[in-house]
């Protein structure tokens, strides 16, 4: 995946240009505004990281400014400014995601390949499968091997979150913010316990687990 | 003369000025236009009379000729105040009437005379010249001439219409000084009453500038405009100094609450450095160091967020929620982790509760109130079991969390909203201590409040939202 990060402070640039391309991405990083912007305008890139208070020109205008000229490449935004009205500025501006500094990089990386699923994956599927597990979006039906397995509303909504975003990391924050729509910080272990009871109900009595930790990120759900 | 300038230099001084001149032009006009409208009827006045003179003086010359009318003006002439009357003849030469000498070609012009004339009656001449001061009376008339070219004018003496623009420019003098005293009053009591005010209000303000912050400013009790400014400015005051002070207890908050894991962080880290560890020496510190600089973060933003809280947030931040909706995602985010600690969370709702509000913040508050009684009612003595109850009376809307833990003895309840307040017996509990505080700053956000009693056993915590709060 190309990453174009407009970040100003050198250090966090660094690191994120070289955590990137550990994953497997490359990053270009602008360090002002100004030339973040022109870089998004010529370059062809499949996300934008852009950090919010940028010298010469700050990123909210960057995002809005592209998206005025029809570019729709998702842009995830960082910022320190984490309160509820800055998020909720930072994604009308037409960002696509929000992530408030200081940030794990894991989480960064798991919002990432998100983002770029998303924008790959115009239409959605009614019917997801990983493995031998089903899920029918339309009928609420979840199936394993045929077997019909019943789940409450929300280990629904849960489930096919996991689902529609099989293969990637998902960590708690981003289940918190898809699943429940809240955005601040629960503290204890709450999503976990949510997580081992769907295990519970997905991978009891089957050999094969489908829902894994990812130590110290997340969890993903794969074959 | 500084003085002066300073005088001049105050509001009061420059309204009445203002005012002084404003209303002197005005009445200025007024006289003058009320003289000339006079004028101008008293001139209309004298010609009617002048011409009913002319009139009957005609009917007597047609009546008895030359001689009757002679008789006629003699008599008339000689009543007292009576009005000008001249016979001459075709030279000008004075016949008879009352007048003894008038400005030379008057008698020319048939018709009006186009301006006043001066003119002496008879006997004055000399009179005059012995008094010496006295001027020439003003007179305008009426001149015609018989058929036989004698002379004759009618006129009427214009004694009177000058004697009322005397009157008239008395009375604008004595009006404009009038003013100019009238003007003086009011900048003495606006200017010396309630100029003084503001001066007073205005030194207060520079001793609080100075640094006096506890000082307000002084209110006199009337209950009027500046009464209303200095309380306002006083609210003022208290709100800034509120602001103050929180943001004096975040920076002490910050020096004593986060220097020590800070302090942790830096020591496991120079200490993984110091020894001859093995890879998974150094793995395990920088792990637990993560570990630490999460929780540094979380505790980190709790404070900004009180802070921001406290502060004030945008309006925008408001609209219109559910309760009960929150209630039912937090007890559902909440129970499978309760049911974990053998916690039975319950929720007990009745009928919808809309009101205007946060739906992110209240959630937060709620979470963290029900993560506490989660916590808390862990060791409980019974079956540990949280409520969580909505009701709505009249003027309020509670939504109260109630544990059967060990419960907060009276004396500790409104310390555990302080921030960092952990009592003794939670030390071992993990958190920052900053749950409740957080829920307080969100409530006094929605203009509501916290309000903790006991529940026999255990912790009843009450989200109180006022009636001003409900859509």
């Amino acid at each position: 995946m190309k990453i174009l990060v407009i970040e100003d402070d050198r250090e966090a640039a660094d690191y994120l240009k070289n955590a990137l391309s550990e994953a497997g991405h490359t990053a270009d990083i602008a360090r002002d505004g100004d030339s973040g912007f022109s870089m998004a305008e010529t370059g062809s890139y499949d996300i934008y990281v852009v950090d919010r208070m940028l010298p010469r020109r700050d990123g909210l205008s960057i995002i809005a400014e592209l998206r005025g000229t029809g570019n729709d490449t998702p842009a995830l935004i960082l910022s320190a400014l984490g309160e509820v009205d800055d998020r909720v500025t930072g994604l009308r501006a037409g960002g696509d995601d929000y992530l408030t500094k200081p940030y794990a990089f894991s989480e960064l990386l798991a919002r990432i390949e998100v983002l770029k699923r998303r924008a790959g994956a115009k239409e959605i599927e009614t019917v997801y499968h990983v493995g031998d597990l089903e899920l029918d979006r339309l009928s609420h039906a979840v199936r394993r091997a045929g077997q019909e397995i019943i789940l409450q509303p929300r280990e629904f909504r849960l489930l096919e979150y996991m689902m529609r975003h099989a293969g990637q990391v998902v960590t708690r924050t981003m289940l918190l913010e898809n699943v429940w729509d809240y955005h601040f910080d629960p503290q204890t272990n709450v999503i976990d316990v949510h997580i081992s009871r769907l295990r519970g109900k997905i991978e009891k009595g089957f050999d094969k687990p489908l829902l894994h930790t990812v130590r110290g990120a997340g969890y993903m759900l794969k074959d | 003369m500084a003085r002066l300038v300073a005088i001049m230099k105050t509001t009061a001084a420059r309204l009445s000025a203002l005012y002084l001149i404003l209303f002197a032009v005005c009445a200025t006009f007024l006289v003058i236009y009320m003289t000339s409208l006079s004028a101008r009827m008293l001139a209309v006045q004298t010609r009617d009379t002048i011409n009913e003179e002319v009139r009957g003086l005609d009917r007597a010359y047609q009546r008895g000729g030359l001689p009757f009318l002679v008789r006629v003006i003699e008599s008339r002439a000689r009543q007292p105040g009576a009005n000008l009357y001249l016979l001459a003849d075709a030279n000008g030469r004075i016949l008879s009437g009352n007048v003894e000498s008038l400005q030379p070609g008057i008698l020319d012009v048939v018709g009006w005379t186009e301006r006043p004339f001066t003119y002496s009656r008879f006997g004055e001449a000399e009179t005059r010249l012995a008094a010496g001061r006295e001027p020439p009376h003003e007179a305008m008339a009426l001149v015609f001439r018989l058929p036989n070219q004698i002379i004759v004018l009618v006129g009427r003496d214009l004694g009177e219409p000058e004697q009322f623009r005397r009157v008239m420019q008395r009375a604008l003098v004595v009006t404009l000084v009038i003013m100019c005293l009238g003007a003086l009053l009011i900048w003495y009591f606006v200017g010396r009453r309630a100029l003084k005010r503001i001066d007073r209000v205005s030194a207060a303000s520079r001793r609080i500038m100075a640094g006096d912050l506890t000082r307000r400013l002084p209110v006199s009790g009337a209950g009027d405009e500046f009464d209303r400014l200095s309380e306002n400015l006083n609210k003022m005051l208290d709100r800034i100094s509120a602001l103050n002070e929180g943001l004096r207890q975040v920076s002490d908050n910050i020096a004593h609450d986060l220097k020590t894991p800070l302090t942790r962080l830096r020591n496991r880290a120079e200490a993984a450095l110091a020894g001859n560890q093995k890879a998974s020496g150094y793995r395990e510190a920088l792990e637990r160091n993560i570990a630490e600089s999460d929780q540094l973060i979380r505790t980190f933003n709790a404070i900004l967020m009180i802070s921001r809280l406290e502060a004030g947030y945008s309006a925008e931040a408001v609209s219109t929620i559910d309760l009960r909706a929150i209630v039912a995602d937090v007890v559902e985010l909440y129970e499978p982790a309760a049911e974990e600690q053998g916690v039975k969370l319950e929720a007990g709702i009745v009928g919808p509760a809309e009101l205007r509000g946060n739906r992110e913040l209240i959630g937060q508050a709620l979470s963290n109130i029900v993560d506490n009684a989660i916590k808390y009612s862990a060791d409980a003595n019974q079956a540990p079991r949280v409520g969580v109850t909505l009701e709505k009376t009249s003027g309020e809307i509670r939504l109260t969390v109630s544990d059967n833990g060990p419960g907060v003895p009276p004396e500790d309840r409104q310390r555990v909203t302080e921030r960092f307040v952990r009592l003794e017996e939670s030390r071992t509990q993990p958190g920052s201590g900053l749950g409740l505080s957080l829920a307080k700053a969100v409530m006094t956000f929605h203009g509501g409040h916290l309000a903790f009693a006991d529940n026999d056993p255990g912790l009843a915590v009450t989200m109180v939202f006022p009636a001003s709060a409900l859509v």
